[in-house]
């Protein structure tokens, strides 16, 4: 579904991701992990086409298709979801009418009307039961004073509402405590089937209990330096990364 | 004959239709006394830096319209709060239309200036307030003070507060070739007493159109008042609008200023707190594109202690659109505890476009709080991204940000309505449909 071929790239001309090599089919979960500044949020701005950085070499394919110079709403509508680190707070505009615009605007790339308003609040409903969103929430400007968890919680309700093929959880587990861990994942969890995919971004493996990843990879200095299954986590939970950074040396 | 030897030779023309024994038309003969002595503001003066009114001089306005003219209400319903009910105030080329109008005089007297300035029931009001706020020594304040016949009176007595809003519209037609407009407000607001204007001036041509406008706002004790002007006009229509008002203790005047339109705008916005406990706020957006010039001068004279002031001015520059804001705030010495803020933040969205924003604070009091801040900026590229990748087109991130950034400002605005209206004019300006109800 997701394949990375040979990724390298750069902001202003510094080097971060150098020479990545990832394939993620539809059903798999795969778990992104490495110390801090290995490159594993520019991975994630990179596959959901963040102008900013600049791909000097290498590919990423959707369903077959090369990415390259795709705008970063039309893969919104192709199926690529990025949950953000850090969301960002838009004044004035609410939860509900900023799913709405998302939802039609990518209805529209796909020459299809406006939702109808009672689908849409159908819709609303049962992904915000979903996430266990309070009605009251969703009438809020878009992340203005949310808490941390709140924020987090209302990416996942996007992810929900947007069905994507591809979602990349960036960080989704940082700043939520245990009970909003377990509804985010749950969340995660129920949205996951055979036709789609997550990558989980990570520091640490407490998300990786929640959600079970089939493949785990370590992101070191811009490259994936090891892979394997779920126990990898555990093996890096224990040992931390320093050990990894030598055996790299070596 | 330049624009200034023509309203001074005009002004004995307008003699001739005014009644010169009442004690206003000495207040008009030292007015345009001031006014030919000063002329027209040059860009020499620190206050008239970046806003040139060469061009408009150059203009053979017709100071006086040369006939009634008439509008059907249909072809400018538009242009009213029609949503809701309002007393409507109504002038068309600077003629009162009581065709258009709903004026009342049940227990408050929402009517003309006109009528204030000649009958005798409104002497004592127009003796105590006509023309004592305003400057005397401002060249374009005397110009409209001595063509000062027409224009909306506003008195609500004591504990009075009118069934509702009072909306001030001013069409102009375009039969005279270009025209000239200077109404007079005068807006009283006793103690406890409490009322919602909303003031438009709406050119229906695109003739060239100059409004010089004074409005003298007066709020006793207590007294609140939410002023809206709605500066949405043609291209080819200008404005200069000076506003002064006057506080006394706990009064609560709000001035809300949007920018949308016309070639050029100059509000000159005084506010004189003369008493204690007193809250002003001055807020506005501006969204201009085209060539479009909008310059905004604001005055808080702070004269007792423990009064506040809040300025918040949002300004969206597109194409080869300028604007200006300078804030200007006094403090006097025993003007203690006095709080006051200012903020202006703008984002320019071409690189033709360009901001001045000063902020000028006299501060003679030591014991306040005064803050002031302004950003010019383009936006924010994350905030960008991120509604991109939900799938919004970047054109549409674009203006649900500069939605956003602008939106803050309507928080105060009190009729639900009114702000409904504002937003969709933001939409509109902005040039793209958000796809969501407003």
């Amino acid at each position: 579904m997701l394949k990375i071929t040979n990724l390298h790239a750069s902001v202003e001309d510094k080097e971060i991701l150098k020479g990545i090599n990832l394939e993620v089919k539809a059903g798999e979960v795969h778990a992104i992990m490495g110390p801090n500044g290995s490159g594993k949020s520019t991975l994630a701005s990179v596959i959901a086409g963040k102008e900013e950085f600049e791909v000097t070499e290498g590919t990423i394919e959707l369903s077959g298709e090369d990415l390259e110079d795709v705008s970063p709403e039309e893969r919104a509508h192709k199926g690529v979801f990025l949950s953000f680190q850090y969301p960002v707070e838009i004044p004035g505009v609410s939860v509900t009418n900023f799913m709405k615009t998302a939802i039609n605007e990518s209805r529209k790339a796909r020459g299809l009307e406006d939702m109808p308003a009672k689908e849409m609040l159908k819709l609303i409903r049962e992904k915000s039961e979903l996430l266990e969103i309070d009605r009251k929430f969703l009438s809020r400007s878009l992340n203005e004073g949310f808490s941390g968890g709140e924020k987090k919680r209302n990416e996942i309700f996007q992810m929900a509402m947007l069905e994507p093929k591809v979602a990349i959880l960036d960080e989704t587990d940082s700043g939520l405590d245990i009970d909003a861990l377990r509804i985010v994942s749950n969340g995660v969890n129920k949205l996951k089937s055979k036709d789609n995919a997550v990558i989980l971004i990570t520091h640490y493996q407490r998300l990786l209990e929640y959600i079970v990843p089939d493949f785990v990879h370590v992101l070191h200095n811009g490259k994936i330096v090891k892979s394997g299954g779920k126990e990898l986590a555990l093996e890096l939970e224990e040992k931390g990364y320093d050990w990894l950074k030598q055996e790299t040396v070596v | 004959m330049d624009l200034k030897d023509k309203l001074i030779s005009s002004f004995m023309a307008f003699e001739n239709n005014v009644d010169v024994e009442h004690p206003v038309h000495e207040v008009r003969m030292a007015a345009i006394k001031n006014f030919e002595e000063k002329g027209f503001p040059s860009k020499k003066e620190e206050a008239w830096k970046y806003t040139s009114l060469n061009s408009i001089q150059k203009i053979d306005f017709s100071i006086f319209p040369k006939q009634e003219n008439t509008i059907e209400y249909k072809d400018v319903k538009r242009y009213f709060l029609h949503e809701i009910d309002s007393y409507k105030i109504v002038f068309v080329d600077g003629i009162y239309s009581s065709y258009l109008s709903e004026t009342t005089h049940d227990g408050v007297d929402i009517c003309l200036m006109s009528s204030a300035l000649t009958k005798p029931m409104y002497k004592p009001v127009i003796d105590v307030y006509f023309n004592k706020i305003a400057s005397k020594d401002e060249s374009l304040t005397s110009l409209n003070t001595a063509f000062s016949r027409e224009g909306a009176y506003i008195y609500i007595p004591k504990n009075k507060m009118p069934k509702k809003p009072i909306e001030i519209l001013h069409f102009s037609t375009g039969n005279e070739a270009s025209l000239m407009l200077q109404p007079r407000n005068l807006v009283v607001v006793e103690e406890n007493a409490e009322v919602q204007i909303i003031e438009r001036h709406q050119s229906l041509t695109s003739n060239d159109i100059l409004t010089n406008a004074v409005t003298e706002i007066y709020a006793d004790k207590n007294a609140i008042i939410d002023f809206y002007k709605i500066q949405n006009d043609a291209a080819n229509a200008s404005l200069i609008d000076n506003t002064y008002i006057d506080q006394k203790d706990k009064s609560v005047v709000k001035v809300h200023t949007f920018s949308f339109g016309g070639k050029m705008t100059r509000n000159n916005l005084n506010f004189f707190q003369n008493g204690e406990y007193i809250d002003s706020t001055m807020k506005g957006i501006t969204i201009l594109g085209e060539k479009q010039h909008v310059d905004h001068h604001t005055l808080v004279h702070h004269i007792e202690p423990n009064c506040e002031s809040h300025q918040d001015y949002k300004g969206i520059y597109g194409d080869s659109s300028t604007g200006v804001f300078n804030g200007k705030i006094i403090v006097d010495k025993i003007a203690q505890k006095t709080n006051a803020f200012q903020q202006n933040n703008n984002i320019l969205i071409s690189d033709k476009a360009s901001i001045n924003t000063k902020p000028q604070l006299e501060i003679f009091a030591d014991d306040v709080k005064c803050s002031h801040g302004c950003t010019i900026g383009q936006l924010d590229e994350d905030a960008l991204f991120y509604l991109q990748s939900r799938g919004i087109p970047q054109k549409e991130a674009r203006a649900l940000l500069m939605y956003a950034f602008a939106n803050n400002v309507l928080t105060s605005v009190r009729i639900p309505e009114l702000k409904t209206r504002i937003n969709k004019l933001i939409a509109k300006k902005l040039g793209v449909n958000l796809g969501f109800d407003l």
